[in-house]
């Protein structure tokens, strides 16, 4: 919640600061061409990179305020970490009272071991003194009547903490912390955690870079990061392959042929809705969960969205393009060849960028399910582990990937295809 | 000689095949489409016509009336529910090489340069690499782009388009030119300079042309015969020969339009098709 107003009122104090400051500079450098009327006209929105900067700078500085990080200048309050204490009066059956104070460590998480409970006084009266610790983020029940002359056995019972009255169930704010009475009457003690996440939850953002640095040197599960993200790669490339290899001429058939047509479309058309996750088990089953399973389960994704693309393309072709050819002499093949193919090319790309974002996603959840390698390998047994820090660079290098997939694909495209929507 | 393209001798190894001067025959065609819906359309009802090798033949019409049905008849592109059409006594059954075509923009490969473009009909056919550069360079030369041998189409403007699709064709030395409406989407200007470069290359090639528009001048300048169709069926209403075309071969079309024949027959063909718009609209209303 307090994440989400700091989110929307940055967006809101960044927008007005942009908008002063380039006032100011558009009008120091005078203004060229001006709409009058952008507000609906989709071609006068241009993407402010100013807005994408401070929005990605935003992220980072959220994330690193709200873990801690060393890396931000300013932070959200964290957990209290160091001593504290708190009272608590007990009454015996003779309705006589006695306080003693509960000293208490709170340690930073994963560091247990180098700390010990305060050492105290026992103090007088027949309620003793008692100590301590617990880590950031967790509670401690603390057993107040174990030492005490007379416990719960003798029938002594809690009724005050910090001088304040209390029945069991009842949360007293102490010092750096809350104080509740457990339904058997024992005081449980959880130190003020601040709006900070805990790194299980939500890593700071050094510590998910030290991880990648970490795990593409020593590796993960006896795979390098390197090799992890390699063999998700090495999967879609080849189902996405062997998938073109088959749906292309696939579609081709039906986009030029009845009989092929009327044979593929049940299939095509009943296959083509089932995500390909769905086929997941099956392939398991028939497969198993090695490499051989993956890449048909990536053929089976790709297949059918290129061989869709390339029906769609040659659908795409002209008539009056195919009858100029056969009027310049062209025989069926090469009509084919130097028609049909390449007018094709645009939709078939967009087929393959289509299905290599399908694959990329399959294959990660894929490799969740069951996998002895891969990205999605990697995160799923790090979340088995608690290894959030693992978890959060996986899902990240997932995303850099699939980017880096679709960008590839774009320029490749320009590139083979440069007439694409100028015909 | 010096072409009237201020062009040199032809190359020896291109020239225009003049000898196959041959006469296109269509006899008794008729179209009938059959709709999706269960009924028909007669999109041409008996049309008779015999065209001269060498002769331009313009075919103006309202929208509708099969003028496209029947230049994709002669081109092979459908065979006729009945009726026959035929070159020079062999029967026209497929799209074939001597029947060239030139459709409105769009039908260029636009994955090609303008030279692979021009060179398609020449390398579908295997001839030599260096025959078909002849070919393609005098070809570019002749409809004036020269310069833009290796430009991409979507590079060009939709008259220098129009100049390549007339290369193309052009190329495979056809018999028959068959063009549909080529020169519809072009602006007025450019529009005037197709005219003249289609009227020269017709004087020059001694190709029979058979050229559909809408408009009404464009017929009148460019036919040495004007067909006019009628719809529904689809026939032929009327037919013209006039001297324009003949007049404007290396001419200014500009002072061809001042003929005194000219506007008369101009306004005669309008209110003949506006007549037939008014009927087409009126049946519509109808309900027929
Ligand atoms: N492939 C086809 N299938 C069904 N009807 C067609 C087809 N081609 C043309 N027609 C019909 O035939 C008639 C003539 O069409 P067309 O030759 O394109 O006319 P024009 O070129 O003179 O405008 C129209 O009514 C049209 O709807
Ligand atoms: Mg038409």
């Amino acid at each position: 919640m307090i994440i989400l107003l700091a989110y929307v009122a940055i967006f809101v104090v960044a927008y007005v600061a942009v908008r002063q400051i380039s006032g100011r500079l558009t009008h120091l450098w005078g203004v060229t061409a001006r709409k009058t009327v952008t507000f609906g006209d989709e071609s006068a929105v241009t993407s402010d990179r100013w807005a994408s900067v401070i929005s990605v700078i935003t992220i980072f500085l959220l994330w690193g305020a709200f873990t801690g990080s060393k890396l931000t200048p300013f932070h959200v309050p964290g957990p209290f970490i160091g001593e504290t204490s708190f009272t608590y009066t007990s009454e015996n059956l003779d309705g006589t009272r006695d306080d003693a104070t509960v000293a208490v460590l709170v340690f930073e998480v994963g560091a247990e071991g180098d700390f010990n409970p305060p050492e105290v006084e026992p103090g007088p009266g027949f309620a003793k003194n008692d100590s301590v610790k617990v880590g950031a983020w967790r509670s401690v029940l603390v057993r107040v009547d174990k030492n005490d002359e007379s416990g719960r056995e003798d029938g002594a019972k809690v009724v005050a903490i910090d001088g304040r009255e209390v029945e069991p169930g009842d949360s007293v704010n102490v010092n750096s912390g809350t104080v509740t009475i457990s339904s058997k009457g024992t005081p449980n003690f959880k130190p003020a955690e601040g709006w900070q996440m805990e790194p299980i939850w939500l890593p700071s953002p050094e510590a998910v870079v030290s991880r990648v640095a970490e795990i593409a040197q020593h590796g993960y599960q006896n795979s390098t990061l390197f090799q992890h993200v390699g063999w998700s790669l090495f999967r879609v490339v080849a189902g996405f392959v062997l998938g073109s290899l088959v749906g292309i001429p696939l579609g081709y058939a039906m986009g030029l042929n009845g009989w092929c047509r009327g044979w593929f479309d049940p299939i095509v058309e009943f296959m083509r809705p089932v995500p390909p996750l769905a086929l997941i088990p099956l392939v398991i089953i028939w497969a198993g969960i090695g490499e051989f399973g993956k890449i048909i389960l990536l053929f089976l994704a790709a297949l059918w969205i290129m061989a869709i693309a390339a029906r769609a393309g040659v659908s795409g072709v002209a008539i009056s393009k195919v009858h100029a050819a056969y009027s310049l002499g062209a025989n069926k093949f090469q009509i084919l060849r130097r028609v049909i193919i390449p007018n094709s090319l645009p939709e078939i790309f967009t087929g393959a960028r289509v299905a290599m974002g399908v694959c990329w996603g399959t294959v990660v959840a894929a490799e969740l399910v069951a996998a002895e390698r891969g990205a999605g390998m990697m995160i799923m047994v790090a979340s088995r582990f608690q290894l959030t820090d693992i978890v959060i660079m996986g899902i990240i290098l997932i995303g850099i990937i699939g980017f880096g997939i679709d960008i590839l694909m774009r320029t490749t495209e320009r590139w083979l295809i440069p007439w694409k929507g100028r015909g | 000689m010096q072409g009237r393209f201020g062009v040199k001798d032809p190359e020896p190894t291109f020239s225009w095949n003049f000898t196959n001067m041959s006469d296109l025959t269509i006899d008794c065609v008729s179209m009938r489409f059959n709709l999706p819906s269960g009924d028909s359309i007669l999109a041409l009802e008996n049309i008779s016509l015999d065209i001269k090798g060498g002769e331009i033949l313009t075919v103006l019409g309202p929208s509708g009336c099969g003028k496209t049905t029947l230049l994709n008849i002669v081109a092979g592109f459908f065979s006729p529910t009945s009726g026959i059409v035929s070159l020079d006594g062999r029967p026209v059954t497929e799209p074939g090489p001597e029947r060239g075509m030139v459709f409105q923009q769009g039908a260029l490969f636009e994955w090609m340069n303008v030279r692979d473009n021009v060179a398609f009909g020449p390398s579908v056919k295997k001839l030599p690499k260096s025959e078909i550069d002849d070919i393609v360079d005098r070809l570019l030369e002749v409809v004036g782009l020269k310069d833009f041998k290796d430009k991409a189409i979507y590079e060009l403007s939709g008259g220098m388009q129009q100049r390549v699709a007339l290369a193309r064709c052009l190329a495979n030395d056809p018999e028959v030119i068959l063009m549909d409406e080529p020169l519809g989407a072009l602006d007025a200007l450019t529009r005037e300079k197709m005219q003249g470069l289609v009227l020269n290359l017709w004087d020059e090639t001694k190709k029979t042309i058979i050229l559909i528009t809408h408009s009404v001048e464009e017929a009148l300048l460019l036919g040495g015969r004007l067909l006019v169709m009628a719809p529904r069926p689809g026939r032929i209403h009327k037919e013209y020969r006039l001297p324009f075309a003949a007049l404007g071969v290396g001419a200014d079309l500009r002072e061809i339009k001042k003929h005194d024949e000219f506007g008369p027959r101009r306004d005669e063909i309008l209110s003949m098709i506006w007549d037939m718009e008014e009927e087409i609209m009126g049946r519509m209303e109808t309900g027929m």
